[in-house]
C-alpha cells in the first residue's frame, strides 16, 4: 500500500501551517500560531488543547514574568499539562456491518515551537501540534484506523507498538510532506502501548517530539480510578546529543507548581510511558506511598509493590496507589540530576475532592 | 567651504546608514538563518555565603533573551538587573541564591530563549574580596612582594654593571635583550588566554592589534620627545640622556607588563582559579628582579641622579598594585586583553631600543660570541625563574 498524495486544496491548507513551521525557529513567529491551527481544524484533526484559542498567545509581556522563575509555565497557549494528564482521545466511533467496532483519527505531523520550560522554546515535530501527541485509546479487538497526514517539512511514519500486520506497522512505507497514509488493524493485546515515528534517523524524529501514549483497554474494562497520562520526555535544546529539560509531559516543573490533585484512599491509576532520548533510563518514585506496577499493563492479576521503578526507552508500565494520607507527594525521577532538570512533580492528597477537581474517575460512561 | 567638503562623504554615509535602518534590505537573509546567540559569562562572584552573581554581556550579534540558568545540572531561580532581553553588546547581572561550596567546583549555564546554552565553570568557588581596607592592603601587599621589590631589588645591580669592563656591559645589556624576549613571549602568550574571554562582538584581535601597535607607536613618540629634549638641554650629554631615555622606556614597557600581569594574578586569585601560596610570590619576585636588570644595564656607563632609580623603579613595579586591586575586585578580559597587549607590544618595541644602543657603541651588535651568550642566558634565566610560577 503505497501513501496517497495529497490534493492541490489539502496541500495549500496545510501548507500554510507547514511553512509558517520551517522557519518558526524564533519566537517572535510562534504568532503564526493561528495558520497551525486553521490547518488542523481543515484537516480535520483538532489539537486537543485547551488554550489553542489565539493566534496571539505568543510570548508576550506575560512571559517576561516567567522568566527566572523556575518551573512555572508562561501562557503560551500552546499545551496545557494540566489538561493533557487527564485527556483520552477515544476517536470517531461507528460500528461495521458486522458489529465489530471502528474507531478512527485524524493525526497531523506539524511542525512547531513548543514551550518547554519558562521562556524556552524548543522546534519540535509534532502529532496535532502537541507533544507528547493525542492518548489514543481504545478496547481489546475494535479495528483502528488512523489517517495520518503529514503536513510537516520531512518525512514522518506512525509507528505503534503492539500487535498488527507488517504493512501497518508504521516503519515502511515513509509518508513524505503532503502524503497522507491510512493505518488499519485491530487493537490487541490489552495493555499500555506508544506510539512514534519511525523514521530515520530514528534518534532525531523521536527527539523531535513525535510520540504518543497508545492505550488498550482489556474487553472487560479496569477498575474505575483516577486516570492519568504521564510520558516521561526530555528535550536537547541545544542539539549537543545531551538533554537540557527532563519533564513529564513536556513542561519543565509543571506538576510541581501545580499538584496533581486526587482524594485520600481514592484509587489513581497512571499510565506511564518512556520516551526519553539519549539517556538510556528514566524512573518514577513516588514518596509517602507505594504503588502497583502492572509491567506493560497486559496483566491484570500480576504485580510488584514497589516506589521506585526503573524503565528503558520505549518500556511502559500501569501504575496503581492509593494515598492513604492528605499532603503532598512528591513523584520525581530517582535519578537526581533529572529530576532537578525538570521532572519533578506533587500529587496533593485531599480528604474531599471537589467534583469538578483533580482527575476525573474513569472509566465514566461518556467515555465509550 | 573646505569644511564642507570634508562634511560630505561622512552626510553620504549617515544616509546610507538611515537607508539600512528603515529599509532592512537584508532581511530575507536574516529569516533564512536562526538567530546566532553568544552570550558570556565574563565573571561569577561569590558577595556572600548562599548568594552568587553572574556577570553576563551579549557578545553576539543579535539581542538574545536569557531565559533560564542551570547551576550544577539543576534549574535554579534567578533574579535579573534588568531585561532578560539582552541587546547587542549589553550587560547584565545576574542573581542567584545558591548554597555554593566553598573550595568547590560549580558550573553555571545559562539556556536562552531558543533553547541554546552558554556555560562557565568556576574552578574553585571562594568569597569574592570586597573592596575593604584588609583585601586592599593584601592586595597591595601582593603588588609589592611580586612587583615593586624586585624591580628595586633588580636596580641595586647598579652599582656592580658601573664597575665592569664596557664589553661586559654589552653582555649585560644582550642579557636584557633576552629576558625581554622571553617577556615578549610571555606577554604574548597572557594576552591570548585573557582573550579567549572577551565576548566575540569586543573583536579581541582588534583589540590586540590596538594594544599591541598602540604601545609600539606610543614608546616610539615618547622616545623621539626625550631624546630631542637631552639633546638640547645639554649637547655633550646626549649619549647619557639616551641611555636613561631607553632605561625609561624599558620601564614604562615593564610597568605596561606589571598591569597587565597584576590584573591576572587578582582576577586568579579572587576568580578561585589559582591558590596565592608564598612559593608563587616567590616565583613573581625572581623572575621579575631579572626586569630591574633589564631597566640598570642602559645606564651602566652613566651615572644618572638616585631619584631617577626611584622613578623607575616606580613606574615598573607600581603598576602591578593596581593591576592587582583592579583585577581583584572587578575583572574584565576585554580590558586585561588591552593591557596585556600593550605591555607585549612595549616589551617589544623596547627590545628595538636596546639592540639600537647596543649598535651604537658597538658596531657587530648583539652577535659576537660574548653578546649572543648574554642573550641566550637571558633566555635561559627567565625560563628558569618562570619555572617557579606555576599559574
Amino acid at each position: 500500500m503505497k501513501p496517497e498524495k495529497l490534493s492541490r486544496r489539502d496541500w495549500l491548507r496545510l501548507g500554510a501551517a507547514g511553512v509558517a513551521g520551517v522557519s518558526g525557529a524564533t519566537v517572535l513567529e510562534l504568532a503564526s500560531r493561528g495558520g497551525a491551527r486553521e490547518a488542523l481544524a481543515a484537516s480535520g484533526a483538532m489539537p486537543r488543547e485547551p488554550g489553542a484559542d489565539g493566534a496571539a498567545a505568543g510570548p508576550g509581556a506575560e512571559h517576561q514574568e516567567a522568566m527566572g522563575i523556575v518551573g512555572i509555565p508562561g501562557p503560551d497557549g500552546t499545551f496545557d499539562p494540566a489538561a493533557f494528564l487527564t485527556d483520552f482521545d477515544y476517536g470517531e466511533v461507528t460500528t461495521r456491518a458486522d458489529g465489530r467496532v471502528v474507531r478512527s483519527w485524524r493525526v497531523v505531523a506539524l511542525d512547531r515551537d513548543i514551550e518547554i520550560a519558562p521562556g524556552v522554546f524548543f522546534p519540535a515535530w509534532t502529532y496535532n501540534g502537541q507533544v507528547p501527541g493525542p492518548t489514543l485509546r481504545c478496547t481489546e479487538g475494535d479495528i483502528l484506523q488512523v489517517e495520518f497526514t503529514n503536513a510537516g517539512s520531512h518525512p514522518h511514519t506512525i509507528h505503534f507498538h503492539g500487535a498488527h500486520p507488517p504493512e501497518m506497522d508504521g516503519f515502511e512505507p515513509v509518508v513524505e510532506p503532503g502524503r497522507r497514509f491510512t493505518y488499519e488493524f485491530e487493537a490487541k493485546p490489552f495493555g499500555l502501548h506508544l506510539y512514534h515515528c519511525h523514521t530515520m534517523p530514528l534518534k532525531r524524529h523521536i527527539h523531535k517530539g513525535l510520540y504518543g501514549t497508545f492505550i488498550v483497554d482489556p474487553p472487560e474494562g479496569r477498575e474505575p480510578a483516577r486516570e492519568m497520562v504521564m510520558v516521561m520526555n526530555a528535550f536537547d535544546s541545544n542539539l549537543d546529543g545531551d538533554n537540557e529539560v527532563y519533564a513529564v509531559n513536556t513542561s519543565a516543573f509543571h506538576y510541581h507548581h501545580h499538584p496533581v490533585r486526587v482524594g485520600v484512599n481514592d484509587l489513581c491509576r497512571v499510565y506511564l510511558v518512556n520516551t526519553t532520548e539519549f539517556d538510556l533510563i528514566n524512573s518514577f518514585h513516588l514518596h509517602a506511598g507505594m504503588f502497583k506496577v502492572f509491567r506493560t499493563g497486559t496483566r491484570s492479576d500480576q504485580y510488584e509493590l514497589t516506589d521506585t521503578i526503573m524503565m528503558c526507552q520505549g518500556e511502559r508500565h500501569v501504575l496503581e496507589f492509593r494515598l492513604e494520607n492528605p499532603g503532598m507527594h512528591m513523584f520525581h525521577a530517582h535519578q537526581s540530576e533529572f529530576a532537578e532538570l525538570g521532572w519533578m512533580g506533587f500529587f496533593e492528597a485531599v480528604e474531599r475532592l471537589a467534583a469538578d477537581e483533580g482527575a476525573p474517575m474513569r472509566p465514566a460512561s461518556r467515555d465509550v | 567651504m573646505r569644511w564642507i567638503l570634508g562634511l560630505f562623504p561622512l552626510a553620504l554615509l549617515a544616509g546610507l546608514v538611515a537607508f539600512f535602518l528603515g529599509a532592512d534590505p537584508t532581511a530575507p537573509f536574516r529569516d533564512a538563518f536562526p538567530p546566532v546567540e553568544d552570550l558570556t559569562i565574563e565573571r561569577v562572584s561569590f558577595p556572600e555565603s548562599g548568594v552568587m552573581r553572574v556577570h553576563v554581556v551579549n557578545g553576539g550579534p543579535e539581542a538574545a533573551t536569557i531565559a533560564q540558568v542551570i547551576v550544577d545540572a539543576a534549574y535554579w531561580r534567578f533574579a535579573i538587573d534588568g531585561d532578560p532581553t539582552l541587546p547587542r553588546l549589553a550587560r547584565a547581572t545576574l542573581e542567584l541564591d545558591y548554597p555554593w561550596v566553598e573550595g568547590e567546583l560549580h558550573v553555571i549555564r545559562l539556556v536562552t530563549s531558543t533553547g541554546l546554552t552558554f556555560d562557565r565553570e568556576v574552578a574553585v568557588a571562594t568569597l569574592s574580596p570586597r573592596p575593604n581596607t584588609l583585601y586592599l592592603t593584601t592586595f597591595g601587599l601582593l603588588g609589592l612582594y611580586a612587583g615593586v621589590i624586585p624591580v628595586l631589588v633588580g636596580l641595586l645591580w647598579y652599582p656592580f654593571l658601573r664597575r665592569i669592563d664596557r664589553k661586559w656591559i654589552h653582555f649585560y645589556l644582550s642579557l636584557t635583550v633576552g629576558l625581554l624576549a622571553f617577556l615578549v613571549v610571555d606577554a604574548f602568550e597572557d594576552t591570548l588566554e585573557a582573550s579567549a574571554l572577551v565576548p566575540e562582538g569586543f573583536q579581541a584581535a582588534g583589540l590586540i592589534a590596538v594594544g599591541v601597535i598602540g604601545a609600539i607607536v606610543g614608546l616610539r613618540a615618547l622616545g623621539n620627545v626625550g631624546r630631542g629634549r637631552g639633546g638640547g638641554a645639554s649637547a655633550g650629554a646626549g649619549g647619557a640622556s639616551s641611555g636613561l631615555t631607553v632605561a625609561y622606556l624599558i620601564a614604562i614597557s615593564i610597568g605596561l607588563h606589571n598591569l597587565g600581569e597584576g590584573l591576572a594574578i587578582g582576577a586568579a586569585f579572587s576568580l578561585g582559579e589559582i591558590a596565592l601560596g608564598s612559593f608563587l610570590v616567590i616565583g613573581f619576585a625572581l623572575h621579575n628582579t631579572t626586569e630591574g636588570l633589564a631597566i640598570v644595564a642602559p645606564v651602566a656607563a652613566k651615572r644618572p641622579a638616585l631619584r631617577h632609580f626611584a622613578f623607575m623603579g616606580g613606574i615598573a613595579g607600581l603598576p602591578t598594585v593596581l593591576g592587582a586591586w583592579a583585577g581583584g575586585f572587578s575583572y574584565s578580559p576585554t580590558l586585561a586583553t588591552l593591557f596585556l597587549a600593550l605591555g607585549a607590544g612595549a616589551i617589544l618595541q623596547v627590545i628595538v631600543e636596546v639592540t639600537r644602543l647596543i649598535r651604537k657603541s658597538w658596531p657587530q651588535g648583539l652577535f659576537t660570541p660574548l653578546n649572543a651568550t648574554g642573550l641566550l642566558l637571558g633566555l635561559v634565566v627567565m625560563y628558569g625563574t618562570a619555572l617557579m610560577v606555576t599559574a
